[in-house]
């Protein structure tokens, strides 16, 4: 378990397709915190999640992602990828011809060197596929191709109990996955937050996903801000009001 | 017969109009023809190699047959070149045909033929091997080769053909290729063309296939070598129930211009045809798709398919993709796709994301679109070879090797 790690989000700006979609967002994740940021359709959850990432096409127009005091804002996604982040996407890509393990051991591989221990990459692939209830079988298949929209949210989950990066931001991990899909995914994450110290930023509309995953905090996102923060108690709330009584009067 | 022009619409896009037959003399043949040299020679081992496991190989030195190994071949199947007294296989796929096909007519050597009587199921794969430009250019004479290829499948046999044909390393040559399949009724007919030619020589290949009631016909035309690469496959559904795929891959560098053009023909109700061409163009190179599906009148609840797909990975480079539809038939489901462009940015993306830098990212891309139909190869054990020939290219084309990341 490696601990310590610190991901710091400061008055973040972004803008994708035009507008600017989220409007000064702070946030801090130490290793092991789970932090859900929750809000409706159209608040900017998506578009965070890829400003943290650095998707190109969003573009970070103030502010700051330091993981470990490294800054990320105006590094490329891999580079990103190589300090310490993972995206699960909302809508994972198909890649045909792209094999799962071949691109798992690319992204073990530190530059330089060659790609880690075929056995032992396939080992670490079978339990976490066994973790969470990926068929064996999609291991060596293309990335994505042919796999229904839960069967793809799984292989998000499976990539990051094989990459085990410090930090993860999960876009939507929960929609399109049936009630016990949500639990294993949900008790998978929960798992590596104590096995090697994941800090966890979950983004989502539904409140669901906090039945099965305990968050340390709940943030409110409502057109690109954080409109309230607390713990688990909010989402409860939310369930009951809904987002209106956050509604921005702007 | 004049030769073709760029103004015939089957020729558009293309550099036909440069082709000049006086710079170009057919293959000598009989007791003066050259012996292979050295890197044919290497050339038939490492595919030997490489289709270990087989039923048969021919090889052709511009198109006259050399050799022919029969392996452990069902003593009824008939491998070998059919001398001209019995060329009556000829042209029973293939009718009419241009001023190329008649020259292919006119100076073939020999006609390669794999006859396989009805009922017998020849399991490993049947290779053939041209090489092509056994007597280099000379002053301003470049080698021509005329391969003649006919496959033929009786009722309910199936067997798999892998033909590949190469040389030409060096300086110019002309390669006219004429093949012909026929898969009888029921019949399961497999089919793999390469074609590895080097990068200053032009190969124009000409394809006519026909399968008869209840026929599975696959064919898979690989285009890598040459400065100028066509293949034109003209493919009829010609008895009920018949059922074709075809599938193409190219791959352009430098200079090079792949043109790749085919015709699904439904002669007859019940048969469905999918066509899957993939192409990349690195470089300056270019390429050109083209393709019709005809459904002719009384091909009732013909299914038809054709997907282009291109990857345009520099900036001069170009590829053209024109896809149609010629439909006499109510009752019919068709559709054609393409796309053309650089390599996806959501994939791309995606496989950053997860930590691969962008120049692995996009050469796994690449890579993965390639093997993505290189892996459904009609015959699977070829697959390893294309493998190969496609990495070895495209390692060129992207530029990879160099050991810089971003």
């Amino acid at each position: 378990m490696t601990d310590g790690h610190l991901l710091e989000v400061e008055n973040l700006h972004a803008t994708a397709g035009g507008g600017e979609v989220v409007r000064g967002v702070d946030l801090t994740v130490r290793s092991g915190e789970v932090h859900v940021i929750m809000g409706p359709n159209g608040s900017g959850k998506s578009t965070l999640a890829h400003a943290l990432m650095g998707r190109p096409g969003t573009t970070v127009t103030e502010g700051s992602v330091r993981l470990d005091g490294v800054e990320l804002v105006g590094l490329p996604a891999w580079r990103r990828a190589r300090a310490g982040l993972f995206l699960a996407l909302q809508q994972p890509i198909e890649v045909p011809g792209v094999l799962l393990d071949a691109t798992m051991a690319e992204a073990l591989a530190p530059l330089g060197a060659g790609p880690p221990d075929r056995g032992a990459l396939s080992d670490r692939l079978r339990q976490e596929a066994a973790a969470i209830g990926f068929d064996e079988r999609f291991l060596s298949r293309a990335l994505n191709v042919d796999l229904s929209g839960g069967e793809r949210k799984r292989n998000e989950v499976l990539q990051l109990g094989v990459l085990r990066p410090p930090f993860c931001v999960l876009d939507e991990i929960d929609s399109g996955l049936d009630v016990d899909a949500v639990r294993a995914v949900a008790r998978r994450i929960e798992s590596a937050t104590g096995e090697w110290g994941l800090g966890v930023v979950a983004v989502t509309h539904f409140h669901r996903l906090l039945r099965e995953l305990r968050a340390d905090h709940v943030h409110v996102l409502v057109a690109g801000k954080v409109v309230a923060s607390g713990g688990p108690e909010l989402a409860e709330e939310l369930e009951h009001t809904g987002y209106a009584a956050y509604a921005s009067p702007t | 017969m004049p030769l073709p022009s760029e103004k015939e619409e089957v020729w558009r896009y293309t550099p036909i109009d440069a082709l000049d037959l006086d710079a170009y003399a057919p293959a000598v043949l009989g007791p003066a023809a050259p012996a292979a040299g050295p890197l044919a020679e290497a050339f038939v081992a490492g595919l030997a190699s490489d289709l270990p496991v087989r039923a048969a190989m021919v090889t052709t030195l511009d198109g006259a047959v050399r050799s022919v190994d029969r392996g452990r071949l069902d003593d009824r199947v008939v491998v070998g070149a059919v001398s001209a007294a019995s060329e009556g296989a000829l042209g029973q796929v293939l009718t009419g045909g241009d001023a190329l096909v008649r020259l292919n007519d006119a100076f073939h050597p020999d006609a390669v033929v794999v006859d396989v009587p009805a009922g017998v199921v020849v399991e490993d794969p049947i290779v053939v091997v041209h090489w092509c430009g056994a007597a280099p250019e000379t002053g301003a004479v470049a080698p021509a080769s005329f391969p003649r290829t006919v496959v033929r499948l009786g009722r309910g046999a199936s067997a798999g053909v892998v033909e590949v044909v190469a040389g030409m390393p060096e300086g110019r040559g002309l390669v006219v290729p004429v093949v012909e399949l026929r898969a009888g009724e029921g019949a399961r007919l497999s089919y793999v063309g390469l074609q590895v030619l080097g990068p200053s020589a032009w190969h124009i290949a000409r394809m006519a296939a026909a399968s008869d009631r209840d026929a599975t016909l696959r064919t898979f035309t690989v285009g890598l070598g040459g400065a100028y690469d066509r293949s034109r496959t003209d493919a009829v559904a010609a008895g009920p129930g018949a059922t074709t795929e075809l599938r193409s891959a190219y791959l352009g560098t430098g200079e090079q211009v792949h043109d790749v053009r085919t015709l699904q023909d439904h002669a007859a109700p019940h048969t469905t045809s999918d066509l899957l061409c993939k192409g990349a163009v690195a470089g300056s190179s270019r390429s050109v798709y083209s393709g019709l599906i005809r459904v002719r009148r009384g091909a009732v609840r013909t299914e038809a398919f054709q997907t282009n797909n291109n990857l345009v990975l520099d900036p001069n480079a170009h590829a053209d993709s024109v896809p149609n539809l010629d439909i006499e038939e109510n009752d019919v489901r068709c559709s054609h796709a393409s796309t053309v462009g650089p390599v996806d940015e959501d994939q791309r993306y995606y496989l950053e994301s997860r930590g691969v830098p962008p120049e692995r990212a996009e050469q796994l891309i690449v890579l993965g679109f390639f093997d993505d139909i290189v892996q459904r190869s009609p015959v699977p054990a070829s697959v390893g070879r294309l493998q190969r020939e496609v990495g070895i290219r495209l390692t060129e084309a992207l530029h990879v090797g160099d050991g810089s990341h971003g």
